[in-house]
């Protein structure tokens, strides 16, 4: 998907359908994993939503992402289709990895999306290999990596950052300071106030912006998109926001309270913005309802399919192992399947 | 799988050069080859590599080509994997394989199952070259031949050549390969000489093994260090035991029909490898042979290995625990 322009009327009509989509797949992701209809694990999005669409809509098109465990509301800004992210939630063939990764393992590489990963702290030394292929290929490319403020704590994302202001790469790094790292809170993982304080050991900007307004981290990113692709090197910003959903679902969350979560519902990202819009007379309270509702139902119909959709023939767990020819993977298969892996 | 290729028959232009300077061939060829491949890591620019395998690359590609890294082998081990997933082919040199205990995140969950978890959907051209062994009084954290770590991970190939040809052959491989591949290169024999093809058009298939030289009392299947030390021990036992000498060079994909053949042949088999005996490189041979060979078998395989131990530092304790020609020796009068 193109950059969006936060000036125009179609551009914050979809930056409110990109955040209301995400909001939408992930209530849904939600109730299904409640429900038992989901294997493994799913880690929500909802509250988080002005920091992914924000900052993916001040990217181009051509741009990477690496994303996180938390990853749907990176794959939904990216543009990807919301019915293979379902059908990967799953487990089901039509999934974007044929039902090999799951919720945290979504990845289109076309589109520029590297990969959510189950791996804490993991993405950006991928997203500064991705810088350094756009540099070193002299093409217009940014890599942009999202990470918690858990995953500040990392290791290597230290090395990541460092390589990539060393040798003045395309990237930026944007941390989504929810303020828990599981049930730690940021503050028993960090001593310092402000996360963004990073930049300053790497001598990049760094700013802390509000992750719960939009327009905020799209500007922040904007300009830290023209930086990079300037040659000047790396950006580190720390968005401040919120999960409204535990860790994981089932999460029992003793470490925080109801009246923690609403004080940042009542400055709930899409609600800020869509009123913001209202005011300004970009869009319509209805016009609103109407495109919530018609995202909602189309939510509704994915999910439906991707259950209705084919599991992978068992045989494809031995598939894409590598691009070459590896004859000893099917013959262990074949020597352990009783039917001698004939099908 | 043809093992012509493997031992450099069909090409008659040849060299005499050491494993260094045949891996330095391979890396020139490839780099002049492909605008997409470039090698990196700590201090292979100027300096040229520690153990010296970068040489002058960087004088005649430039340091956007043959470049330095930070010491951060997590970043830039990472950043190659990124840099594959986007269009380049990455040649990252970890100075030390017991270094990759600080990368192995980047190589165990991202390099080797990328791949895979994306359903396919995506090629990881990276080739990691690493040292391996001891002998040079470095110790433990500079000694360590762990390359059964790795050719155990699904996902990764991993070879580790005996000879210079193989060295050439295989690194051009590895680099060509759209898949991930650890080369291990045991820093004892760089200084050892033999003929390499010249021609740029020489690779060596991953997943091949080489007869390195014919016998038909026993088979010795071998790798890095050793396969040099088998052979000379094979040329001193000849007239007494005909010993054939197998440099396995590829550990996953492993070339078992080659292994098979041999042992068909002489109905014994000792493997050499200098890593650590417990569930290791030999393990692997064994399983294979013994699956689909057991009956060509006239004798127990002997494994030859260090024993469960590091590898310590004074000249003393160390010429204890590596393993050399005497212990092939030992092994095949076990069995002969
Ligand atoms: C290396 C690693 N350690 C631990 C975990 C388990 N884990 C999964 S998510 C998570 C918390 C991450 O917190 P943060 O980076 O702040 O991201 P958030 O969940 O808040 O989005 C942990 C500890 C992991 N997946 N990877």
């Amino acid at each position: 998907m193109v950059s969006i322009d936060i000036e125009t009327e179609d551009g914050q009509r979809e930056i409110l359908r990109r955040m209301l989509t995400i909001r939408a797949f992930d209530t849904k992701a939600g109730e299904l994993f409640a429900d038992g209809e989901l294997p493994g694990f799913v880690h929500l999005y909802i509250g988080e939503e002005a920091v992914g669409v924000g900052a993916i809509s001040a990217l181009e098109e051509q741009d990477y992402i690496t994303s996180t465990h938390r990853g749907h509301g990176h794959c939904i800004a990216k543009g990807l289709d919301t019915y293979k992210m379902m059908a990967e939630l799953y487990g089901k063939r039509d999934g974007y990895c044929n039902g090999k990764g799951g919720s945290m393992h979504i990845a289109d590489v076309d589109a520029g999306m590297l990969g959510a990963n189950g791996i804490v702290g993991a993405g950006p030394p991928l997203a500064t290999g991705a810088a350094l292929t756009a540099q070193y290929k002299g093409e217009d490319k940014v890599a942009l990596a999202f990470f918690g403020d858990g995953a500040v704590a990392q290791g290597q994302v230290h090395e990541g950052i460092n390589l990539a202001a060393t040798w003045d790469l395309p990237a930026v790094f944007v941390v989504e300071n929810n303020h828990f790292g599981e049930a730690t809170a940021m503050e028993d993982q960090h001593n310092v106030e402000h996360l963004s304080a990073t930049a300053e050991a790497y001598d990049i900007p760094g700013f802390t912006v509000d992750g719960m307004d939009v327009t905020a981290v799209y500007e922040a990113v904007k300009e830290a998109r023209e930086r990079a692709a300037n040659g000047e090197g790396p950006t580190f910003i720390e968005a401040d926001t919120y999960r409204y959903e535990g860790h994981f679902e089932g999460d029992h969350q003793p470490y925080r309270t109801e009246e923690d979560i609403d004080l940042w519902k009542d400055r709930d990202a899409i609600e800020t913005f869509k009123n913001r819009l209202v005011e300004a007379g970009a869009v319509t309270q209805d016009e609103f309802e109407e495109m919530r509702d018609e995202i909602e139902a189309e939510i509704e119909d994915h999910a439906e399919r991707a259950k209705a959709a084919d599991y992978p023939d068992p045989s494809e767990a031995y598939e894409d192992m590598f691009n070459a020819n590896v004859p000893e993977i099917n013959d262990f298969a074949a020597r352990m399947r009783a039917d001698g892996g004939e099908r | 799988m043809s093992t012509d290729t493997a031992s450099g028959e069909g090409f008659s232009d040849t060299e005499t050069m050491t494993v260094r300077e045949a891996i330095r061939q391979a890396l020139r060829e490839e780099l002049e080859r492909d605008e997409d491949v470039y090698v990196m890591g700590e201090d292979v620019g100027t300096f040229g590599g520690v153990l010296g395998v970068t040489g002058d690359l960087v004088e005649q590609f430039g340091e956007t080509r043959v470049r330095d890294t930070p010491i951060s082998e997590a970043g830039f081990t990472g950043a190659a994997v990124g840099a594959a997933a986007t269009g380049t082919r990455p040649v990252v040199e970890i100075m030390f394989s017991d270094f990759m205990g600080v990368c192995s995140e980047q190589i165990l969950n991202q390099m080797a199952k990328n791949r895979y978890m994306f359903g396919g959907k995506t090629e990881m051209p990276v080739t990691i070259r690493t040292t391996e062994g001891g002998g040079m009084g470095a110790a433990s954290q500079h000694s360590g031949t762990i390359h059964t770590w790795f050719a155990h991970l699904p996902g990764i190939m991993a070879v580790a050549p005996g000879t210079a040809h193989a060295a050439k052959g295989l690194t051009k491989s590895a680099i060509r390969s759209d898949d991930p591949v650890i080369i291990f290169e045991n820093k004892q024999i760089y200084e050892n000489e033999g003929e390499v093809p010249v021609s740029e058009e020489y690779t060596i298939p991953l997943g091949t093994a080489s007869v390195e030289r014919e016998g038909d009392d026993v088979t010795v299947v071998a790798t890095q260090r050793m396969v040099g030390e088998s052979l000379d021990l094979a040329e001193e036992l000849a007239g007494e035991t005909s010993v054939e000498v197998i440099d396995l060079m590829s550990l996953y994909p492993m070339d078992t029909d080659t292994l098979l053949k041999s042992v068909e042949k002489t109905g014994r088999l000792v493997v050499a490898d200098e890593s650590p005996l417990s569930y290791g490189t030999h393990a692997e041979v064994v399983a294979r042979v013994q699956e689909e060979g057991f009956f060509s078998l006239d004798a127990p395989i002997q494994r030859v290995g260090v024993a469960d131990t590091h590898i310590p530092f004074s000249p003393a304790l160390e010429e204890e625990i590596l393993p050399h020609a005497e212990d092939v020796r030992a092994a095949i009068d076990r069995v002969v």
